[in-house]
């Protein structure tokens, strides 16, 4: 067969894939938010939760499970958190605030947004193992939609996770489920606590086993893919479509991987990613970096939802969670921190780190200076910081980060010599 | 020099006091951020608690640790470690309170050699049953820690010592205040500003000395009728700005009373004298009026504010926020409304290291006095 139709074989067969990996996503995440807004006539009841926050429990009660921070993600993509932002700050919100934060408070009192706004919850569990700004939101909707709020407060581990903290956060396991069995007026089925943690847990070494796919030259899949592959095991963790999709998924990474295929089509530098993606130019960010033939190959972001499988107990899932929830990425020391991101530069083989300084989220963002040094100092590879918003695009110049990128690029190019 | 002078005396220059009090080398000097540290603790093992607030001029070198949309308190705190202005210290204490005073504690643990460092994380929700048990855990841990870190016993009759003399401290502060609101005209907004802050830095025997001869002293005053100005009710985080009260004061305005964490936070709600000390402190940091980092309820900090204003009979609140600062800004709308309800006009200001121009605040402060 001529060269040229072996190419366009295979251009149409990459075509076809990857519309059925988007139409499956899409058909899983439109159903669950058709559910979501459809919960009173089904009898069901709808949380909100925070991305950190413990799903299992509201999994295992039957509630839908709603949040916030997917859907801040998703008006990011869609380029409408400006808007929103901004309507936010009319209503007396500072400009200097979480912009998920902002463009959700403002959603919520317009119904607006890519989806229309979100169902309206029955009750607010907030775990604050993330930020402290998910407190001070959670409070705001607790306030809007006057409904209960529950707070599993996960003390920050500076320098480890201390007996007291182990304690405090069980207990409050049990305050959770007591709250959950009076908002739904029926008790906790444990058995089916168990399964769902059995659930959760198996689908969390799924999406492990998936993001170390791209361990392999040309890596499969890219940070951006990540990005968008996250948000089952963000929002439906603890279910059987989450193992369904993920086991397929890995089975087309490692397809791909046997067969050569990378994410960027001549792989050449292998990068690392930190921080919330810049939601209104990942395709961009994306294009931009495979220009160079630069593949982001691995980031400390979607490896948050599987990177306290050390601590999870498979026999004693519930009484683990106060471990695993309580000393995950945002939870720890910068210093942890650091020596967490060095373990991935060696994991992944990386040429350099590409850091978000996210105006929108403090604990995330203070610190990267520092990881930065200690990652030049341990390994020598340089890093790029690219000054952003997750949402609200009022803060990003992009002829500047463009600049910085091919000014980052030659750098790595010159230290790689290829 | 009056008493009210030796506290602006210690404002003007705070490591310069730092310094003179470790050449006296009574205490060991172990500094601290925040208005939840258990300073009688400290105290009561034989170290000085002071208050550290950061310098507000030529930040730099905190620049390569810290983004530009850091706070200035934060950012001029480690700005001082760095720049050595702070070599007096044998350590430092940081409550968890908000996400940069947490990652502060990092970058501090980090960077600045020296003085021990030592964190304490209290509970963020205050309104449960398990955070009360926790709040109690923590303070034990605290007190371990600090008996290692200076080598020290930690009794409980000191620590019982401890609170019976920062009540006083608290209960004349107190006192100070209730003098002002009844008589703004006795005491300037920055004299009693400096009073306070000063009380959290001062060798705490002097505090003690000089606090009821200020109470005395104004005591005397004859007292003035209340036309010192519109009575207002300042609220925010810490102030680091005694300009305000001035310029207040100017455009015809007087605060009587406040909702700051230099302020009235720091001094309202007493410890317990005469039970388990440990358990009367826990209660305290419990009940005490909360840091917006901190959860007491939903509509706590609003109808706190709401209460003091309509007790102090204020006529309006001035919000005076650190930019950047995240639980402020996220409260105030809520309590911007609440204020509403109740009829009580608000204005709200925001100041990063320096204070907006004078021309600017008070342009918006006439109009605010004249609308009241």
């Amino acid at each position: 067969m001529p060269q040229f139709l072996l190419y366009l074989f295979a251009k149409i067969k990459k075509i076809i894939l990857h519309f059925k990996k988007q139409k499956k996503m899409k058909e899983i995440m439109t159903v669950y938010y058709m559910e979501a807004k459809s919960a009173r006539v089904g009898g069901r009841k709808v949380a909100w939760i925070t991305s950190g926050g413990p799903v299992e429990p509201l999994i295992a009660m039957d509630v839908i499970p709603v949040y916030p921070e997917n859907h801040g993600a998703m008006i990011g993509a869609s380029k409408m958190g400006t808007d929103l932002c901004e309507r936010a700050e009319s209503m007396g919100y500072s400009t200097d605030l979480c912009s998920y934060a902002r463009s959700d408070i403002a959603c919520a009192t317009v119904n607006g947004g890519p989806i229309g706004g979100l169902p309206r919850p029955d009750m607010l569990v907030c775990c604050n193992n993330i930020c402290g700004t998910v407190l001070k939101w959670y409070e705001i909707q607790a306030r809007y939609f006057n409904v209960p709020l529950f707070i599993l407060d996960t003390p920050f581990c500076h320098e480890g996770f201390t007996e007291e903290a182990r304690r405090y956060v069980r207990r409050q396991l049990d305050e959770y489920i007591v709250f959950l069995e009076k908002a739904c007026g029926r008790k906790m089925d444990h058995d089916r606590m168990k399964e769902v943690g059995r659930l959760s847990l198996e689908g969390q070494r799924l999406w492990q086993a998936v993001l170390d796919t791209t361990t392999h030259s040309p890596a499969p899949m890219s940070a951006f893919d990540a990005f968008y592959h996250l948000a089952l095991i963000v929002t439906l963790r603890g279910t059987r479509d989450v193992i369904d999709y993920y086991t397929q998924l890995l089975e087309k990474m490692k397809d791909r991987v046997a067969k050569g295929i990378g994410a960027v089509p001549n792989e050449k530098y292998r990068l690392l990613w930190d921080n919330i993606p810049i939601w209104h130019r990942t395709r961009w960010l994306s294009q931009k970096f495979a220009s160079h033939d630069a593949c982001l190959v691995a980031d400390t972001y979607t490896s948050a939802w599987c990177g306290t499988m050390k601590y999870i107990d498979e026999n004693r899932f519930f009484d683990s969670m106060a471990e695993a929830y309580t000393r995950i990425y945002l939870n720890i020391g910068v210093d942890e921190m650091a020596r967490t991101v060095l373990g991935m530069v060696d994991k992944y083989r990386v040429d350099g780190i590409v850091m978000h300084s996210n105006r929108s989220c403090k604990p995330y963002s203070f610190g990267q200076y520092d990881i930065q040094k200690i990652v030049e100092r341990e390994r020598g590879i340089p890093s790029l910081i690219i000054e952003a918003d997750m949402v609200d695009e009022r803060s990003f110049s992009e002829s500047q980060v463009a600049t910085r990128i091919d000014a980052f690029m030659e750098m790595i190019k010159q230290r790689k010599g290829v | 020099m009056t008493p009210i002078d030796e506290f602006h005396e210690v404002l003007r220059d705070p490591a310069a006091y730092g310094r003179k009090l470790r050449e006296e080398g009574r205490r060991k000097i172990v500094g601290y951020f925040c208005s939840y540290t258990p300073e009688e603790m400290i105290y009561a093992a034989g170290a000085h608690p002071m208050r550290l607030f950061g310098t507000g001029e030529n930040i730099h070198l905190a620049d390569a640790h810290l983004q530009s949309y850091c706070c200035s308190l934060v950012r001029g705190a480690l700005e001082g470690a760095l720049a050595g202005h702070l070599e007096f210290l044998d350590g430092a204490v940081f409550p968890h309170t908000c996400d940069s005073i947490q990652r502060l504690s990092d970058v501090w643990r980090m960077n600045v050699k020296g003085p021990f460092h030592l964190d304490i994380v209290m509970p963020v929700k205050l309104d449960a049953e398990s955070a009360k048990e926790y709040m109690a855990d923590v303070l034990k841990r605290f007190r371990k820690d600090l008996e290692d870190k200076l080598d020290a016993k930690l009794s409980d009759e000191a620590l019982k010592d401890a609170i019976v003399r920062f009540n006083k401290i608290r209960g004349c502060l107190g006192r100070l205040y209730e003098m002002k609101n009844k008589n703004p005209g006795i005491i300037s907004g920055s004299d009693l500003y400096a009073i306070v802050k000063a009380s959290m830095m001062m060798d705490r025997g002097r505090v003690l000395d000089l606090l009821p001869k200020v109470i005395a002293d104004l005591g005397k005053k004859k007292a003035t009728a209340e036309t010192a100005g519109r009575r207002l009710v300042l609220a925010g985080g810490i102030c680091n700005h005694p300009d305000i009260y001035r310029i207040i004061e100017e455009t015809g305005g007087t605060v009587v009373w406040d909702d700051l964490c230099t302020g009235s936070r720091y001094f309202e709600g007493l410890t317990e004298e005469g039970k388990d000390p440990v358990t009367a402190l826990a209660e305290r940091y419990i009940s005490r009026p909360p840091c917006p980092a901190k959860h007491a309820g939903l509509f706590s900090r609003a109808d706190h504010l709401v209460r003091i204003a309509k007790e102090k009979r204020a006529e309006g609140v001035v919000f005076f926020f650190l930019k950047f600062c995240d639980p402020h800004a996220f409260d105030y709308p809520y309590m911007k409304e609440a204020l509403d309800g109740e009829g009580i006009p608000s204005v709200m200001v925001e100041a990063e290291d320096q204070l907006p121009s004078e021309g600017q605040l008070q342009t918006r402060f006439e109009t605010f006095v004249q609308m009241l």
